[in-house]
């Protein structure tokens, strides 16, 4: 069962229909940002900022997202690329997993898998997609963990499916390249760090458990990483891009921290 | 090398040396930061049931601004941290200034308390309660840093995380420590603002020390000029 909470930002409701927002872009990138300066000019803040010019909230957000860079690099070196997160017995297993997206779980659309195909991009040698029965053929490795939300919530999960490291040497990938970037069927984007993508708890999920993982929680494909927090473990997932550019990513964009490690 | 026959210093220190106002409003300014914040991210999702922050009093307007935010001040407190907690106990300011701390004084004064009678003539010695609370939230702040680090590096630090049993265990110790510093500021500024010489002590350093104190001090540092 799944309980829909109200106001969570990893599910927040989209009221208004897209095209609206295609066509009024800049506007309300603009609302979006008088409602940060808004914030920002809270009682909390305002006890902080006497004496700076709390007008302007361009330098304030600059500020704090340099330190959130600097935190990026801060985690990068604290990352021990052999050390295992803790696992959990099968009796501490969710079922089925806790659904989250930045959307109602009513609001799932499906993918079919005979016409899904994992399409590849970048630094890779052998760029052929991949179909679902082709994905449900690799070895599979199982990982029992913690998936951790940045909201606080958690729960143990228990997925399956090949490990990361195995794929990127399978496709010919550049395992000393950056980043991998990932496009999902619902339009959500991520990226993570190479040491995170080559971790042994880190996996292109295929299964939950001994099921195909369900369409709400990313069927056909998904990430699931052991030392990243929920955000960085993106569902549905279409296309892998091996890159020395750092890409952003749905929440990232919005100032979520990049690397996301715990 | 202690030596009695050392003439006293020929300027006595104050109450509160320059280096101790510094870290104290630094600390003051990082530790609000972090608690407005905190509220922030704790309404996200909450650990008591109905329990919610209003938007007016927490800082950052959104989840991730107040996430930067709290994770931009940590360092602050955490640098700062340090150099206060060398500080005091380098230079025997601790132990001077904090112990021993006596129970019966303690009941005494919050019994005059209770009494509405605040008794501090002398600002430079600390009453029994004073002491209490001084080495409380200091403790409560290291411990605040410590379920602070299990939290953001549960992986990480997992043989760390692990003292504090499960993640959710840290994330409500780490908000029980939220309330109780937030309980040790309003009696601190509450009392601070009731004798008010203290506050002012805090930005021009107060009275000077009494010698004979400063003679019991362990390892005070020679004058320099």
């Amino acid at each position: 069962m799944t309980i829909q909470r109200l106001g969570s930002i990893f599910r927040r409701p989209t009221p208004i229909g897209q095209a609206v927002f295609d066509d009024n872009r800049k506007l309300v990138a603009s609302i979006d940002r008088r409602g940060l300066l808004r914030g920002s000019l809270s009682l909390g803040s305002l006890v902080m900022l006497t004496g700076c010019d709390v007008g302007h909230e361009g330098s304030v957000q600059s500020a704090l997202r340099a330190v959130s860079e600097f935190n990026d690099a801060v985690q990068a070196a604290l990352f021990r690329p052999d050390h295992l997160a803790p696992t959990y017995a099968l009796d501490q297993v969710a079922h089925p997993p806790r659904y989250n997206a930045f959307y109602g779980i009513g609001d799932v659309r499906p993918v079919a898998a005979s016409t899904w195909k994992l399409e590849l991009a970048g630094r890779i040698g052998n760029k052929t997609p991949w179909t679902v029965a082709q994905m449900y053929d690799l070895p599979e490795t199982e990982l029992i963990a913690k998936h951790i939300c940045v909201e606080g919530w958690d729960y143990v999960g228990h997925w399956k499916g090949v490990s990361l490291r195995l794929f990127l040497e399978r496709i010919g990938a550049d395992t000393k390249a950056r980043y991998l970037a990932f496009k999902c069927a619902d339009d959500y984007t991520g990226s993570i760090d190479m040491a995170t993508a080559l971790h042994p708890q880190t996996i292109l999920a295929t299964r939950y458990g001994d099921d195909p993982i369900g369409d709400p929680f990313g069927f056909p494909l998904r990430l699931r990483t052991a030392t990243k927090l929920g955000y960085k473990n993106p569902k549905w997932i279409t296309a892998i891009e091996v890159t020395n550019t750092k890409p952003g990513g749905y929440w990232e964009d919005r100032g979520f921290n990049w690397f996301g490690g715990i | 090398m202690p030596d009695a026959t050392r003439p006293p210093p020929r300027r006595p220190r104050r109450l509160h040396p320059v280096a101790v106002r510094v870290m104290h409003w630094i600390n003051a300014l990082a530790i609000l930061m972090l608690l407005f914040s905190g509220l922030k991210i704790y309404d996200d999702y909450p650990i008591l049931n109905g329990l919610y922050f209003a938007e007016a009093i927490t800082l950052g307007g959104h989840p991730e601004t107040a996430l930067q935010w709290h994770f931009f001040a940590m360092w602050i407190l955490g640098v700062n941290g340090l150099v206060y907690l060398a500080y005091g106990l380098v230079t025997g300011r601790f132990r001077r200034k904090l112990l021993p701390v006596d129970p019966r004084e303690v009941v005494a004064t919050v019994r005059d308390a209770l009494r509405l009678h605040l008794g501090h003539d002398d600002i430079r010695h600390y009453n029994g309660v004073q002491k209490l609370l001084y080495l409380g939230v200091i403790a409560i702040v290291v411990l605040q840093v410590a379920t602070g680090l299990a939290i953001w590096k549960p992986v990480q630090f997992s043989e760390f995380a692990a003292l504090f049993g499960s993640f959710q265990t840290a994330r409500i110790l780490h908000f029980a420590g939220l309330g109780a510093i937030a309980g040790f500021l309003v009696v601190h500024v509450a009392l601070a603002l009731l004798v008010p010489k203290t506050l002012v002590a805090m930005v021009t350093g107060g009275p000077l020390e009494d010698p004979a104190d400063r003679a019991l001090a362990p390892s005070a540092p020679p004058a320099t000029r």
